[in-house]
């Protein structure tokens, strides 16, 4: 007989292994149980990322495996989140993410958004060659706390002022944090196209993500 | 029913070097570039081009036969930077040379200063980066690597980086003037670590535009291993089975004497390697640096 524990140490032990079907199968074995959807995201999946997540910053892990676990957890939330939504879960925030027009790289980006998804951000992903137009969209759409522009190149780069402009024109600049990196970005070049935030690597970026939300709702709380 | 191979030629002012289906592979040493290398950015900011004279020689002693050359540093003058550095790198050594750079108007500024016959790294399918480059590579008189990628994601599917491939041959050789020989495709080389069927289709693409086209092709070689353990060694794998399906150049870590060694065995089996002369030569040049 299957007990909510051995649902939960299951969930972790197989999304840290990228066992999508089984994460699947659990999830399904828990909702079954009566479990909460939310005991499922923050007792077992979570927890299960971020350690994929430090095994990763370690250098224990390699990309193929951050990607399996990103995916096996991907899979369960496709199934939790309009239950999720249902009793109104507070997430740690909405990160909002894309890589920018011009653009089609995008390992980077997913790392960083598996990483996101191990701190417990719900992250909506627009995947690569996102227009500013798109961003907007999405932004009125999703009412993300961050929104985040990833680049590889250093002529995508300036895509990142074009969508910073664009997110002034329509209004929507003071709503958003607004954080930028990729390969070749540096903090100065965040700085001078008038970013919020700017992270090196994946894990740096959870870290500073987390920051900058709390000095925005200090500010807005004040 | 294949192409007939063809021959891309390469120059510095005094050596030539052939890129070609049945010659030995043409390493593109991929050191020369500040992406990810933050404290060689700081010293090209701030004017210290000390490194690149130490990456040319241990690229040229690894056996580079091309170096690629990118300046790509955020908020610097990018042309004038890269001008420069062809300059230098020139000075250093009579290998051709790759120019890299993703700004137009840099590759106008190297082009205008190299000595030679360049390689200008790159353009894609898209009509805008062919209108804005292709008129350069003509006036300069180079060759070009090309992407068959466009404006929307890199494309995983054989047929249509085949199709793009057409595209971009079509229009450099008709509209531009470019020899078909001077055109240099990039089959887009994509990292295992995301997707282990990547390397598969990659070399689908390779046998495909050898048969079809008859150009050389080039890849960043060391894309396929990032995010894996124990890169150089997929890279020494990697690197013979794709010019087995009809690679002649890569863009790649000459410093690696594992991944250096792999191309060269690689040339014997291939048969671009006459009596393996070029093989011995190495081992005794080896013995006798080690006596």
């Amino acid at each position: 007989m299957t007990t909510p524990d051995d649902v939960l140490k299951g969930l972790y032990d197989e999304t840290l292994v990228g066992n999508a079907p089984r994460v699947l199968e659990l999830t399904e074995e828990g909702l079954a149980l009566g479990m909460e959807p939310q005991s499922l995201l923050f007792e077992a999946l979570i927890p299960s990322l971020e350690e994929v997540g430090a095994r990763f910053e370690r250098g224990d892990f390699f990309v193929p495996e951050m990607l399996i676990a990103g995916r096996a957890m991907a899979g369960a939330m496709e199934r939790l989140r309009p239950l999720l939504a249902e009793t109104g879960v507070e997430t740690v925030g909405k990160f909002l993410m894309g890589t920018v027009k011009g653009d089609v790289h995008d390992i980077g980006k997913n790392l960083v958004n598996i990483m996101l998804e191990g701190a417990g951000f719900e992250v909506i992903d627009l995947g690569v060659q996102v227009a500013p137009e798109k961003f907007v969209a999405a932004i009125e759409e999703h009412h993300p706390d961050i929104v985040g522009f990833s680049a590889f190149l250093t002529t995508t780069m300036p895509m990142f002022k074009a969508n910073i402009n664009a997110l002034e024109k329509a209004g929507l600049r003071d709503q958003v944090v607004v954080m930028v990196g990729g390969a070749p970005v540096t903090q100065e070049y965040a700085d001078a196209v008038g970013a919020d935030g700017y992270a090196a690597d994946a894990s740096a970026c959870v870290k500073r993500a987390k920051d900058l939300l709390h000095k925005r709702r200090a500010t807005v709380n004040a | 029913m294949s192409a007939e191979p063809l021959e891309t030629r390469l120059r510095s002012a005094t050596k030539e070097v052939v890129i070609g289906h049945g010659h030995r592979f043409c390493i593109i040493g991929e050191r020369i570039n500040p992406t990810g290398r933050r404290i060689f950015q700081e010293q090209l900011r701030a004017g210290d081009f000390s490194a690149i004279e130490r990456d040319v020689k241990a690229q040229v002693e690894g056996g580079a036969d091309v170096l690629d050359v990118n300046m790509g540093v955020p908020l610097t003058d990018e042309p004038d930077l890269l001008a420069k550095a062809i300059q230098l790198v020139q000075s250093h050594t009579d290998l051709p040379i790759c120019i890299d750079s993703s700004v137009v108007e840099a590759l106008e500024a190297g082009l205008s200063v190299y000595q030679g016959r360049a390689l200008v790294n790159s353009i894609t399918a898209e009509d805008d980066r062919m209108a804005a480059i292709l008129p350069l590579v003509k006036k300069y008189d180079a060759a070009i690597i090309a992407l068959p990628n466009d404006h929307d994601e890199i494309p995983m599917e054989a047929d249509k980086r085949l199709d793009l491939t057409a595209k971009i041959i079509r229009v450099a050789t008709t509209e531009y003037g470019i020899a078909q020989a001077d055109i240099v495709i990039d089959p887009l080389a994509m990292p295992i670590g995301a997707d282990t069927g990547n390397s598969l289709v990659t070399m689908e693409c390779m046998r495909r535009i050898r048969d079809e086209f008859g150009v050389n092709m080039t890849c960043g070689a060391s894309n396929v291993s990032f995010g894996m353990p124990d890169r150089h060694t997929l890279g020494a794998a990697w690197l013979p089975m794709a010019m087995t399906a009809g690679l002649t150049s890569a863009i790649m870590d000459a410093r690696s004497p594992q991944i250096v060694d792999s191309v060269k065995a690689a040339d014997v089996f291939l048969n671009h390697d006459d009596w393996g002369m070029a093989w011995i030569a190495a081992h005794r040049a080896k013995q006798a640096a080690s006596a």
